[in-house]
């Protein structure tokens, strides 16, 4: 303030007020606090709004790998730390925290089967270490709180049945004696081949309940882009919903023990069906 | 050279226990010596003892997380020792990024930058409504909203786990702080440096001002990140107060007439002169 010459100043304002600027209003205390709340509320609602679209654009990767026993990605998201303890942990250097540039929600563990796939160790040493539980030990634990890296779930293999050779005719099971769940995750389907009229197709099938997304079946794919490939479960598996069970397992009745069923009222349903059914065309035309 | 190193005393020391941190993080991630695992958001030390990020681990509250008792005895032991000797102690003698920020600091001053450039045109402020915001779009979007933009946490998981892109987030801050805001980073926006700021408030050790030695040089303004903290110099004789102060201890090494010095909060110094 003090290199303003005041005697300039003055000029400036005569010059200001000749030429038809009006004289500017000194603004209030009162004003000013009110301008200024407002200022900042805006300013905040900016950079509010600008964090919140890239926080949520940054964490929506969908297709991100985690480690054993992670719990469900929402809750993985605002429960993981990113200290990166189970990353060493693991022997086989599987998992890396995201860095900027992955395009992975950033700081988060995540692995690559085709790079380095789980190797499903039975003491799971990437688990217990997690200081928030955002690896959740009981997830993969079986009775007697008995570590069992068989319940892991980080994802379920997919096969691409255009491009796998298998399904081409060549014999190939690289995928299924890759598994460690041979013979329950991956089995071996024999169909007759056609073409050949005297060999068979010998094409790998995933069982999604078995399957525990461990990768290494596609790290062992031939195909030069892997055929056999992991995705999260959610992703890669559809859901029957409410409206269909299999009449015949009575456990898929449990299913439905939780579902609720929603019932649309309409001018023609208000009758019975029996009636509609009975009433001949003219109630259809109505 | 005797005199230099006394002179940076301090500024050496910050140097040694921000890189040694940083060392002993690297040597459990890459060989397996196990003294100091995890990062800054989180750590084991000694195998035994868990430390927690008290901001990251208060986001994750907000965000709806269930907090295991690992991390918050972490969060604790955190929060309680930079309660003890200054929240901001983290910022100047822990932090990474204030090897990257003092660097622009440096740069500024030496290159006269401060000179061309005089008004500061952001309020110092603006960090604690970061906080604020951090966790109300932590509630909002249920994810530890400052964790996934930190550069901080980009730059120490860098260090430690490989840095991908994350050297673009130094240079990000290096060039604002250095051709936009000086102290931008830290002294203006860090959530993280305004959550000690607030930890810090009561905390035991702080530089005491003696303004009867004081020859009014100013060269401790020139040189303190945080320079609204030291409004007492050539005034009063008294302790700086605000959680704002970093404790980096770099105006006492600058003063020539021992004007600063670290003590006890409640230490009094040159009272006996006060009183006459």
């Amino acid at each position: 303030m003090s290199n303003i010459n005041p005697h300039k100043e003055k000029q400036k304002l005569e010059k200001k007020m000749k030429s038809g600027v009006t004289k500017k209003q000194p603004i209030s205390e009162r004003r000013r606090f009110f301008l200024d709340i407002a200022r900042s509320v805006g300013l905040a609602t900016l950079g509010g709004l600008t964090w919140s679209a890239y926080v949520s654009e940054v964490s929506a990767s969908k297709l991100t790998l985690r480690p054993p026993g992670a719990l469900k990605e929402e809750d993985f998201l605002s429960t993981c730390i990113k200290c990166g303890m189970c990353v060493e942990a693991c022997p086989f250097d599987t998992l890396s925290l995201a860095k900027p540039g992955d395009n992975k929600p950033l700081g988060t563990p995540y692995f690559i089967p085709r790079d380095i796939p789980c190797y499903m160790c039975p003491d799971i040493p990437c688990v217990p270490v997690c200081p928030t539980g955002a690896l959740d030990i009981l997830s993969v634990s079986g009775e007697n709180k008995k570590l069992d890296i068989n319940k892991a779930d980080m994802g379920v293999a997919i096969v691409d049945q255009t491009n796998c050779i298998a399904f081409w005719g060549i014999q190939c099971d690289a995928c299924y004696r890759a598994c460690p769940l041979l013979g329950e995750a991956i089995t071996i389907e024999y169909t007759k081949n056609k073409r050949t009229g005297k060999h068979a197709f010998m094409k790998p099938v995933v069982n999604s309940d078995v399957c525990t997304g461990c990768g290494l079946c596609e790290k062992a794919c031939v195909t030069e882009k892997a055929s056999i490939f992991i995705l999260p479960r959610e992703i890669a598996l559809g859901h029957a919903g409410d409206y269909y069970i299999k009449g015949w397992d009575k456990d898929d009745e449990k299913r439905l023990e939780n579902a609720t069923s929603e019932i649309t009222t309409t001018e023609r349903s208000k009758n019975k069906a029996v009636d509609t059914l009975n009433s001949g065309l003219e109630d259809l035309l109505k | 050279m005797k005199n230099f190193l006394y002179k940076h005393r301090f500024l050496f020391l910050r140097r040694f226990t921000q890189t040694l941190i940083m060392f002993l993080y690297v040597i459990a991630n890459v060989y397996g010596i196990n003294i100091l695992m995890g990062n800054l958001s989180s750590s084991l030390f000694l195998g035994l003892i868990p430390l927690s990020d008290p901001y990251a681990v208060t986001q994750m509250f907000f965000a709806g997380a269930i907090l295991t008792f690992d991390v918050i005895i972490g969060a604790l032991i955190i929060l309680t020792f930079y309660a003890i000797v200054g929240g901001r102690v983290f910022c100047s003698w822990v932090c990474p990024v204030n090897m990257i920020t003092d660097l622009a600091n440096y740069l500024r001053r030496v290159l006269g930058f401060n000179q061309i450039q005089k008004k500061q045109p952001a309020s110092r402020n603006i960090r604690y409504w970061a906080i604020v915001l951090s966790l109300i779009i932590s509630v909002i979007l249920g994810i530890t909203a400052f964790e996934f933009i930190s550069p901080i946490s980009m730059i120490h998981r860098g260090i430690i786990f490989g840095l991908g892109l994350g050297w673009a987030a130094m240079l990000v801050i290096f060039l604002f702080d250095l051709f936009v805001l000086k102290n931008g980073w830290c002294g203006h926006f860090c959530p993280l440096g305004g959550f000690y700021s607030l930890v810090g408030k009561f905390s035991l050790i702080r530089v005491n001002h003696d303004s009867d030695k004081c020859t009014a040089c100013m060269k401790c303004k020139e040189v303190c990140p945080e320079m609204q903290v030291l409004h007492m110099v050539a005034k009063e004789t008294k302790p700086v107060l605000s959680g704002e102060c970093t404790n980096c201890g770099r105006c006492i090494e600058v003063c020539d007439d021992d004007a600063l010095i670290f003590t006890l909060r409640n230490k009094k110094i040159g009272e006996e002169n006060e009183n006459n």
